[in-house]
């Protein structure tokens, strides 16, 4: 009992505080979404999403009591053992899951189902953070840095087998924490170069690219010094450059799905596809734009209703928020993931155990990256990748992955002094 | 070590949402051209809704169609505050407190859902506001349709459609059906019940692109989304509508019940109960009070009595009785028995009979020694353990002939009647302690029995079939190119052999030529086989009861009609039936005289006992 009312205390009430927030914004405006006009339907009646939302909202308590209850060296010791399992689920979806909307991610019994690939993203978490929390481990070296990459890589690779590729970029987020354990900054860096490359070759012709490169490159030749080995390095460095170019119009050209490269090539040319991929950015634009800066009132939206949109209350359902709050509500959900992710580096920083520090910013940085994405595709500036806004979007999978990631955190947080007498000890 | 990389990262995380917020605040305070897109179009759900099937009768002739009506709605939120009510309220011929009262009662269900405000305005009315509507914001026009009729029969067979009850709409959504939605019509009693489903249809979806001023333009992405309202299948009854009027006629002034079928098929070509309404009554506006009116009728007009009324059969019991004791092989057709008047009253008749004549006249005491033979077989040396052994094997005769049991017409709320098991009696006189004494009326069918007049119509059917029925339906296929459904075409065999019903059929053929009906009730043209019962009842007279069948040779109309309190089945339900025979072999009523007397008659309002002398005379016939 004793030990129970100090994990009230010891639990971080600013975080457990934003995270019932986004739940309470999330099931409101789930319930907005799915409202229809014609039916006479009560918020929790089961048969539409907020009503099972609710059963998600209920279960994922459980979940947090479960989490709380176990002993937190549990995560630390069997993290590895956790990985594995996921793992093995990953590859039982590729034989016997279920498709739904294209992507082979579905493991059920009768209408109950969930995605696997959810919860891969904890799991790899907790392999990173115990790797990582071996003290010889140095991430500017190449056989540890493949290592981690390894670890990552395996998950990512079976979802992206499932057709399944938003949950996919996900895993690039590791990057985040890869950097706070000293990633050397050049990879990153090589990596924004690349998408920045990317971008280039949606708007500016290839061979135009190309000229404008060599013509960089010539000009770059008369001021350097003309040492050997200068320009030798400035040959590669254009000839990679060119490559990339080439390769991410291949990729984009010969390599995407027709769908997915809409999903690109709308962003710089909204017209392309107006009945298609463009018809829902642009309505989902037009439902946030139209919110205004105090929204047109909770309910009373009119872009949102009617599943114009699809994925109306998963994958799009900031639109509903934008739309019925209008820019108050986009700064207060911006306001408390801001927030969260701020937390939760602060909290990831004070800890004494390396293994909680880097599964702390493996939470923030997931959580990130859903959020950039979600938010982005919404207001036109990232292509549309179905990944959900985390605590909001409807579904089960989704908020048990999320709860169950950021629960085990505040779980180890909440025993942070005991790590550190046992590592004294 | 790494520890300044926390402020790299914390500022990524704050330049992205940063970004994110400007893009927004561009979005959403800056930029209008969104407002106004936004403003331009919306997205309206329109649901269509279908038409419903027709149901026609065996000739083609319709007995029930669509009228379109035209239901005013109201959207509480765009009512307009200073709205001009009193125009309003004469433009409807409505009082203000009406008004007022509606309005009310739509706000309270829902601000942003329509709700029905005034229902079913005629195409008339409607031309007449139609132009003027357009001055009230929030209130609309939604078409439907109710249910027609050109005739006024038919009421308890066709059944009514109304709005769903919270009830029922509960009870599907617990059963995972989830279809209807609060406000929707359904079928809920007789073939609009049975066949909701066929006759319904398949609601549509239209999303239309409305601009601010909630002006049509044109479907979402060109109808994709689109689903066409399909239309309902039509039903092609069995129904003899002619047939079912005349029924309803004669009828009139009588508690009671005649189904007239088709015995090579099983179809129903009319089903009369007594009293009934007219189905014209409960559509329309006026349904709730016509409903309530109905429902307190102490005569219970919405009973209905050909499917759910449980009589004693009386005399007609006795076919069956003869026939399962020829299978068993207990009396022959030779059988000569005094009539013996020791336990029970018989009437005049003359002599002793044989089967054709016990038949013929109907003999009581002929029937106990039937029955006592069926009963006790001498299985057992035990009198008690042989009359189980012996009622057993009865009922389940009883029951090849559908007696106590559901016969799986196509309507809901069919009755199985009453037919008891050897633990009923068990229960009454204690376990084995019963015999042939106890149960002894059976046999002339009064007692522990009880059977719709459906059931008695199946009797008739099994009769002029010579041992074998179809079940009993309305249907003869649904939709244009459909056939008659499976489950109505196997013929279910009774247990007794078809050799075996042809001195039966000739003593009901004497019955009607020479016996216990009312020679008024006659027909020169046509042999009609037909048996009277009268059955004795608590609840006053006799009730009436008759079966038959006609012609004798390849029967093509079978008949039960069962007349409440008026006496002899000879004299009141027998010659309901012939004419019900006339009418239908014939298309025209020779006998006049007999149709005037027959349909003169009222047993409900006055006691008419002119026939009744006769009848009061002796009971069971």
């Amino acid at each position: 009992m004793a030990r129970e009312e100090k994990l009230v205390k010891t639990i971080d009430i600013p975080l457990l505080g934003m995270y019932l927030a986004l739940l309470l914004l999330g099931w409101l405006t789930i319930y907005a979404s799915e409202l229809d006009v014609n039916a006479d339907i009560d918020a929790w009646d089961m048969s539409i999403s907020s009503g099972r939302q609710l059963l998600f909202i209920g279960t994922s308590s459980v979940l947090i009591i479960l989490i709380m209850a176990t002993d937190y060296k549990f995560y630390d010791v069997f993290s590895y053992f956790i990985y594995a399992g996921i793992l093995l689920v990953l590859v039982a979806v590729l034989g016997v899951g279920k498709t739904v909307a294209g992507s082979k991610s579905w493991l059920g019994v009768g209408t109950f189902g969930v995605q696997p690939s959810e919860f891969a993203k904890f799991a790899t978490s907790l392999a990173l953070a115990k790797y990582l929390s071996n003290p010889l481990i140095r991430l500017d070296r190449w056989p540890d840095l493949n290592r981690a990459a390894i670890i990552i890589a395996i998950p990512a690779i079976l979802i992206l087998l499932q057709n399944d590729t938003g949950s996919t970029l996900v895993f690039s987020a590791f990057v985040i924490p890869l950097f706070r354990e000293g990633l050397p900054p050049w990879i990153p860096n090589l990596g924004l170069g690349i998408v920045f490359l990317f971008v280039l070759t949606l708007v500016v012709p290839q061979t135009w690219l190309l000229v404008a490169i060599g013509v960089i490159a010539v000009a770059a030749f008369f001021i350097i010094d003309k040492t050997l080995n200068n320009v030798i390095a400035l040959a590669i460095i254009a000839s990679v450059i060119c490559l990339v170019v080439i390769g991410a119009n291949y990729f984009i050209n010969d390599v995407l799905q027709p769908h997915q490269r809409n999903r690109i090539k709308v962003l710089v040319q909204p017209g392309i596809d107006p009945l298609g991929v463009g018809w829902n950015v642009t309505q989902s634009k037009n439902a946030i734009g139209s919110g205004g800066f105090l929204g047109k009132g909770y309910l009373e939206g009119t872009q949102t209703k009617f599943d114009f949109v699809p994925e109306q209350s998963t994958d799009f359902i900031f639109c509903t928020i934008g739309e019925e709050f209008g820019f108050l509500g986009s700064l207060l959900v911006c306001g408390l993931f801001l927030g969260m992710l701020w937390r939760l580096v602060y909290l990831a920083d004070r800890q004494k155990m390396k293994f909680s520090r880097v599964y702390g910013y493996c939470v923030a940085a997931i959580i990130f990256f859903h959020f950039t994405i979600n938010i982005g595709m919404t207001v036109g500036l990232l292509p549309v990748i179905g990944i959900p806004l985390p605590f909001i979007s409807y579904g089960g999978s989704s908020l048990w992955s999320f709860t169950i990631l950021l629960f085990i955190f505040l779980k180890l947080d909440a025993h942070r002094s005991q790590m550190l007498s046992r590592d004294a000890g | 070590m790494f520890e300044s990389r926390q402020r790299t990262i914390i500022f990524v995380f704050a330049l992205v949402a940063f970004v994110m917020l400007l893009r927004l605040f561009y979005m959403q305070v800056i930029d209008d051209s969104y407002k106004e897109a936004a403003a331009n179009i919306s997205l309206q759900r329109i649901i269509e809704y279908p038409y419903r099937g027709i149901v026609y009768d065996r000739k083609g002739k319709i007995c029930v169609y669509n009228v379109p009506v035209y239901d005013v709605m109201v959207l509480p939120k765009e009512v307009k505050k200073g709205m001009d009510t009193t125009r309003f309220c004469s433009l409807f011929g409505i009082t203000k407190e009406e008004f007022s009262e509606t309005i009310t009662a739509a706000r309270t269900y829902s601000k942003v859902k329509p709700s029905p405000f005034i229902k079913q305005l005629s195409h008339t009315e409607f031309a007449k506001v139609q132009d003027q509507l357009i001055d009230f914001p929030g209130f609309f026009i939604s078409p439907r349709t109710v249910r027609g009729y050109d005739h006024s029969s038919m009421g308890i067979v066709l059944g009514y459609i109304g709005e769903i009850s919270a009830g029922r709409l509960e009870k599907y959504k617990k059963e995972g059906n989830n279809y209807y939605r609060s406000g929707d019509y359904l079928g809920i009693s007789g073939l609009e019940n049975y066949y909701e489903e066929q006759l319904r249809g398949k609601r549509g979806v239209k999303f239309m692109m409305v601009d601010v001023n909630g002006i049509q333009k044109g479907h979402y992405k060109d109808g994709i989304f689109d689903t066409a309202a399909v239309r309902g299948d039509n039903l092609y009854s069995t129904i003899d509508l002619e047939l079912q009027k005349f029924g309803e006629e004669l009828m009139k002034n009588k508690k009671g019940s005649i189904i007239c079928m088709e015995p090579k098929t099983g179809e129903i070509l009319a089903m009369i109960s007594s009293p009934t309404y007219d189905p014209n009554l409960l559509r329309g506006r006026d349904f709730s009070k016509n409903y309530l009116a109905l429902q307190k009728d102490p005569l219970k007009p919405l009973f209905n009595r050909a499917l759910m009324a449980p009589y004693p059969p009386g005399s007609i019991f006795k076919t069956l009785q003869a026939l399962t004791a020829m299978q068993e092989g207990v009396i022959d057709s030779n059988m000569v028995w005094p009539c013996v008047q020791d336990v029970v009253h018989c009437h005049p008749h003359p002599g002793p009979c044989n089967l054709r004549q016990s038949i013929q006249w109907s003999c009581n005491p002929y029937y106990l020694q039937v029955f006592r033979r069926i009963i006790n077989q001498h299985k057992s040396g035990n009198t008690f353990l042989d009359t189980r052994i012996g009622y057993d094997r009865w009922r389940e005769y009883m029951s090849s002939f559908g007696i106590g049991q559901k016969l799986g017409i196509d309507m809901p709320s069919e009755k199985k009647g009453i037919l008891r098991t050897i633990a009923y009696y068990d229960r009454i006189y204690g376990e084995k302690h019963w015999k042939y004494s106890n149960v002894y009326s059976l046999s002339i069918g009064q007692g522990e029995l009880g059977l719709s007049p459906l059931h008695m119509a199946n009797m008739a059917c099994v009769l002029a079939n010579r041992g074998h029925y179809y079940t009993p339906h309305f249907i003869k296929k649904i939709g244009e190119k459909g056939t008659t459904p499976a489950q109505f075409k196997v013929r279910h065999q009774t247990k007794v052999a078809a050799k075996h019903f042809e001195s039966i059929i000739t003593g009901m053929q004497w019955a009607v030529q020479g016996g216990t009906v009312w020679s008024q009730a006659r027909m020169k043209t046509v042999t009609i086989c037909g048996k009277t019962g009268t059955a004795q009842n608590p609840h006053g007279k006799d009730h009436s009861i008759f079966i038959c069948f006609a012609p004798k040779d390849n029967p093509t109309i079978a008949v039960a009609t069962v007349v409440e309190n008026s006496g002899f089945g000879g004299f009141v339900a027998a010659p309901i039936a012939t004419l019900m025979v006339e009418k239908y072999l014939n298309d025209t009523i020779q006998r006049k005289n007999l149709y005037e007397h027959m349909l003169s008659r009222d047993y409900i309002h006055k006691d008419t006992t002119s026939n009744g002398k006769r009848g009061e005379a002796g009971k069971n016939h």
